[in-house]
């Protein structure tokens, strides 16, 4: 099934015959290259450090008023081969990207290149102070607006707010612009719709900016339904939040006449963008009637995920937003000189609804978002959606005739291939699958998300995945799932091989322990 | 003493003119390990219908709901320590509050333990 | 393409599996009307990684770059030494390419890094608890806001006229959509902060009360009977810190009765970057508290053969499970930065987080008394870290600022920037000296400035 190399050499999967390989036990617990580590407060010592600099010269004649630290703080440190090698070891029970196939939908865990972190550690971008003078940083200036234009470009919209620092804060940007815009015409609209499939932030988001959320059914071939989101629409209805591709990996083809509903209602339409990585470069979004749209520059623009961020949200706004944008933003004078437009100009920051974030936003992740956009080019992010789409398509069409897609019918899927656990057999569930894959050495799909499907597993391969990667990945996810199709006992204790078996996360919860005592 | 229940699942024993409130063995099995309860302040006036708690598994958050109107009196000190008391005895130790019964005409409208029965059975 | 494996075989192949002529036809459900026929116009097409670079290096090369000037620019972020392991750390794929740790049996590296950053900053701060970090201090600010108005049921904050302008700002624009009331004050121009002031704000409507140490123009002090006057009005004490590296000389926030206690953390690992990514740092000094907490929090728990593990906990709160009952929209944390700070930390430990505040303070206490005598300058600060406050004559210490960066000088952040149009701050400038200027760099300062006060006096 894998491809073959122009050599004809394809790589095997063997198959492990007597399954556990269970040896002796080993004096430290480790085995191999499997190393336990353990915590720093059980190796460190308040003694050591791994900096050299001057000793403290307790005589020395202080200004610190009467608040010098007496007590001790409690911290404990390592030299540098110590450190190195406890976070080499930490590091080394952890799966990313570089170690093999992702597949965590609505995540993107696409390749990271490596230019882009060269990029952003030029001293030049890295040591910066975000409160330098303004002609001191005329390059940074240029940076954010060159990936503005970008993003404007891209999406088809007039204007960007750069300073929001995830995709969540994007959010909340985009809907207080929204309420913001309605205020500054007397319009109190109290309702913000919300489709059932949509990601948890959106009606966290919406609640924060004091709307109530109502929910809008799907329908059965998993996408809005129209004719129930138009019944109620009304002069109380301030904003409708959509994913476009939704959560269930299609295409909300019906969002231009969703769009132009909403706008006749008066209500302005916020787009989540956070899958935008399906239709980069293929589709503008500003032609489908988003009135303001947040971007995930660690999804589509490969900003690496780092564990859990840091992220980069900006959002793309339209016309009747762009005022309500948060400050600061980059403005280019005639000279072609850049300057920030901050609370202190009165007359350009307009009816501006305030300020989001400290400084000017994620620099470190704009820096490696426009070198990435630079290196793909127009040809190129189009070559990216479409490769994205293909792979997700090819996913689909190859498990479908063995675990229930249960949108699989209602056309091609976009970036990512959803599944349920419906035919699953003697209690097992979408987790045992999951805990599966990690002994198959694969990073599991997302589950249990979307709410609307039972069992969800959502499967995002991204466009810079091989075809022997996926093919591979394609065997292995079959036989997991042909396993919970059998009912096999021994996947409910999955994962055997990771540097943990499953972890009891009731304890973890009933009695929280949160740092190390003692 | 006389037990009610709804079909939102709680329990309710009225004793003289103060009642206890708490979620059905049916509601805690389909909750799964209780790891939190959330428990109003005593000297709340808690509505009908209106939440009146939250009891957390790992993955969800759930309301409970006042069965009827009033005020809480007391709330269970045992939870705080030990929230599995809830999967393991809900019906008993693993109560949640006490009330007043604002309108005792409130709790004609409720199930007895034969009708709870066959409600859970019908589900 | 270099980041692209398939080729226009593999993907020939593709399509025939799928059933599709071509690629497009897996786009149908996009309306004609926002179909593009070819790749975006107005862009450029793709590039070599050589060219590519070559663009970037340009644009880094327009700005003035901190470690080759004389530098002192603080007002919440600061310019350290950053161990090279720190860097090689966090670049390591296991780390950088991993996404949050939701299946927990292969994210055992990034949870264990998170249990220990937690326990380094409740240390730090003096407190019980510490999340696994926020977007960066300004924001973790009004999250601090938001928690005191949940626990209190509250909706009035007071904020101190010494907390900085850009977190009270972030502070006012959220308020403004929640409806909290926002007390808040501009710094007056004192050798002490006006704590008694700020006290006399507090009242049985107060939510809480939040105070910055060291505050925007560098003082300490005491803050204990703030904590005792907010306590005893029912409202919570939040102190803020921009500056983890003071609190190795300096009294913690928790020990002082902060309740809860947030700060940037950058100034350990992370770097300027021009304003970020930044770190949030997020404590609570009762541990009862830990259930209105914003943000990931990870877990130590056991897995089913009995090893210790460790997991995200408590997640009901978070906007995955509660939706829009959460405590905050926020889904996610600065993962990378916290693991940086946490890295830096480790290699300082006890010993050197103390010796680098000693360090710190004793070049500030140096470049205090030098620039002290320079005419025309007098200094603010009778308490100060590492940040103090001059007041200049001449012209504005803004222009002073630019003139000082014409001359080769970054000399401070003066305070008509960050308080625009206040004449009462215009001639402020806030100087901060840290373990990475020289004793030349003080001298070039002092030069400069003198050279700069006496062309504007003139």
């Amino acid at each position: 099934m894998n491809a073959p190399n122009q050599s004809g050499w394809k790589p095997a999967m063997i198959a492990s015959e007597d399954g556990m390989h269970n040896g002796p036990a080993t004096t430290t617990g480790n085995r191999a290259l499997m190393l336990e580590e353990p915590l720093l407060f059980e190796i460190g010592r308040s003694d050591v450090t791994g900096v050299d600099l001057p000793p403290v010269d307790a005589d020395a004649p202080t200004r610190l008023g009467a608040l010098g630290r007496s007590e001790a703080i409690g911290l404990v440190g390592l030299t540098e081969p110590e450190t190195v090698r406890h976070y080499t070891r930490l590091s080394r029970q952890n799966y990313g990207i570089d170690l093999g196939f992702f597949p965590l939908g609505s995540c993107t865990m696409k390749h990271n290149p490596r230019l882009n972190e060269k990029v952003a550690r030029l001293p030049g971008f890295a040591d910066v102070h975000p409160l330098s003078p303004q002609n001191a940083v005329q390059g940074a200036l240029d940076v954010i607006h060159q990936l503005g234009g970008w993003l404007c470009t891209l999406t088809g919209m007039p204007a960007v707010a750069m300073s929001p620092k995830a995709g969540a804060h994007g959010e909340l940007c985009g809907i207080l612009a929204i309420r913001a815009a309605h205020e500054a015409r007397g319009d109190a609209r109290e309702v913000v719709l919300v489709p059932e499939s949509a990601h948890g932030t959106n009606p966290a988001t919406a609640a924060f900016a004091n709307y109530r959320v109502e929910d809008i059914p799907a329908t059965p071939e998993g996408r809005v339904d129209v004719a129930a989101l138009k019944a109620r629409l009304g002069p109380d209805v301030a904003a409708v939040m959509i994913t476009n591709p939704n959560t269930c990996g299609l295409f909300e083809k019906d969002f231009r006449e969703i769009a132009d509903a909403v706008h006749a209602a008066g209500g302005y339409v916020y787009c989540d963008g956070a899958n935008f990585n399906a239709i980069v470069g293929k589709v503008r979004p500003g032609d489908l009637g988003v009135d303001a749209m947040h971007i995930n520059l660690h999804k589509t623009f490969s900003t690496p995920h780092g564990g859990g961020g840091p992220g980069s949200g900006p959002v793309v706004l339209s016309e009747a937003l762009a005022p309500y944008a948060p400050l600061p933003f980059v403005r280019q004078q005639t000279d072609g000189t850049f300057y920030l437009v901050e609370e202190e100009n009165r007359e350009e920051r307009g009816p501006s609804f305030g300020r989001m974030t400290a400084f000017h936003g994620q620099m470190g992740m704009f820096t490696r978002a426009l070198t990435y956009m630079l290196s793909h080019g127009a040809d190129g992010l189009k070559q990216v959606a479409e490769d994205a789409v293909l792979n997700a398509n090819y996913i689909l069409r190859s498990m479908e005739d063995i675990l229930h897609a249960p949108f699989a019918g209602s056309g091609p899927c976009m970036h990512e291939a959803l599944f349920g656990d419906k035919d699953f057999t003697g209690g097992l569930s979408t987790l045992d699958v999951a805990k599966g894959l990690i002994d198959e050495g694969y990073h599991p799909m997302t589950v249990y998300f979307p709410l609307v499907v039972h069992g969800a597993m959502l499967v995002e391969p991204t466009e810079t995945e091989s075809k022997a990667t996926i093919d591979q990945f394609i065997t292995a996810f079959r036989a997991v799932v042909e396993r919970a199709l059998a009912g096999d006992e021994a996947l409910k204790q999955a994962p055997y091989y990771a540097p943990r078996r499953r972890l009891d996360e009731t304890a973890a919860a009933r009695k929280p322990k949160l740092a190390f005592e003692g | 003493m006389t037990r009610y229940f709804t079909d939102e699942h709680e329990w309710i024993d009225v004793d003289g003119d103060v009642a206890t409130v708490g979620i059905t063995d049916y509601a805690q099995s389909q909750l799964g390990d209780i790891v939190f309860v959330e428990l109003p302040a005593v000297g709340t006036s808690v509505e009908k219908g209106k939440d009146a708690a939250v009891v957390e598994s790992v993955k969800a958050a759930s309301d409970v709901y006042a069965p009827i109107t009033g005020e809480v009196t007391e709330v269970n000190p045992a939870l705080e320590e030990d929230p599995a008391l809830v999967n393991s005895a809900p019906e008993g130790d693993g109560w949640f509050f006490k009330m007043t019964i604002g309108d005792s005409g409130q709790l004609e409208g409720l199930m007895d333990a034969a009708a709870y029965k066959d409600f859970v059975a019908s589900l | 393409m270099r980041y692209l494996p398939l080729t226009d075989t593999d993907r020939a192949a593709m399509l025939e599996t799928i059933g599709a002529a071509t690629v497009d036809d897996l786009f149908v459900d996009v309306p004609e009307v926002a179909r593009l026929d070819g790749p975006i116009r107005d862009l450029p097409m793709h590039a070599s990684e050589m060219a590519v670079e070559r663009h970037m290096k340009k644009l880094a090369a327009k700005n003035l770059v901190a470690g080759e000037v004389p530098f002192f620019l603080g007002a919440g972020a600061y310019r350290h030494h950053v161990p090279a392991s720190v860097d090689t750390i966090i670049q390591r794929g296991e780390f950088l390419t991993a996404y949050t740790p939701y299946q927990p049996e292969i994210a055992q590296g990034t949870l264990q890094m998170l249990f220990e950053f937690q326990t380094q900053v409740a240390r730090l701060y003096g407190c019980a608890v510490a999340n696994a970090s926020l977007y960066d201090g300004s924001t973790a600010c009004w999250e601090a806001v938001a928690m005191a108005t949940r626990v209190t049921r509250r909706k009035r904050a007071v904020l101190s006229g010494a907390l900085h302008p850009h977190y009270a700002e972030v502070v006012r624009t959220m308020a403004s959509f929640t409806g909290d009331e926002i007390a808040d004050a501009q710094p007056a121009i004192t050798a002490e902060p006006d704590l008694d002031g700020l006290m006399a704000r507090i009242d049985d409507e107060t939510a809480c009360v939040v105070v910055q140490y060291p505050d925007i123009l560098g003082r300490i002090s005491d803050l204990t009977p703030v904590a005792e006057a907010a306590h005893a009005k029912g409202a919570l004490l939040v102190v803020v810190n921009t500056e983890p590296v003071a609190l190795g000389a300096i009294r913690s926030p928790g020990e002082m009765g902060a309740d809860i206690v947030v700060g940037e953390g950058q100034s350990l690992g992370v770097g300027l970057q021009f304003g970020g990514p930044y770190l949030g740092l997020f404590a609570v000094r009762d541990p009862k508290h830990v259930r209105q907490m914003p943000g990931r929090l990870c877990g130590e728990t056991t897995d089913a053969e009995g090893k210790r593990g460790f997991v995200l906990t408590l997640s009901t709160r978070e906007q995955h499970i509660r939706r829009e009952k959460a405590t905050s929209n926020i889904c996610t944390n600065s993962g990378l930065c916290a693991l940086a700070f946490t890295v830096h930390m480790t290699l300082l430990g006890e010993r050197g987080l103390r010796e680098l505040a000693a360090e710190n303070h004793r070049l500030a206490c140096l470049a205090a008394d030098r620039l002290a005598k320079v005419p025309g300058v007098k200094v603010l600060n009778t308490a100060f870290f590492n940040e103090f406050t001059l007041i200049l004559e001449g012209k504005p210490a803004r222009e002073i600022v630019r003139d000082l960066a014409d001359r080769g000088v970054l000399g401070g952040v003066s305070l008509g920037r960050l308080y625009p149009g206040v004449a009462a701050l215009e001639h402020a400038l806030l100087v901060a000296v840290t373990e990475t200027a020289t004793q030349e760099d003080i001298e070039a300062l002092a030069r400069e400035l003198e050279a700069s006060i006496k062309e504007s006096v003139a």
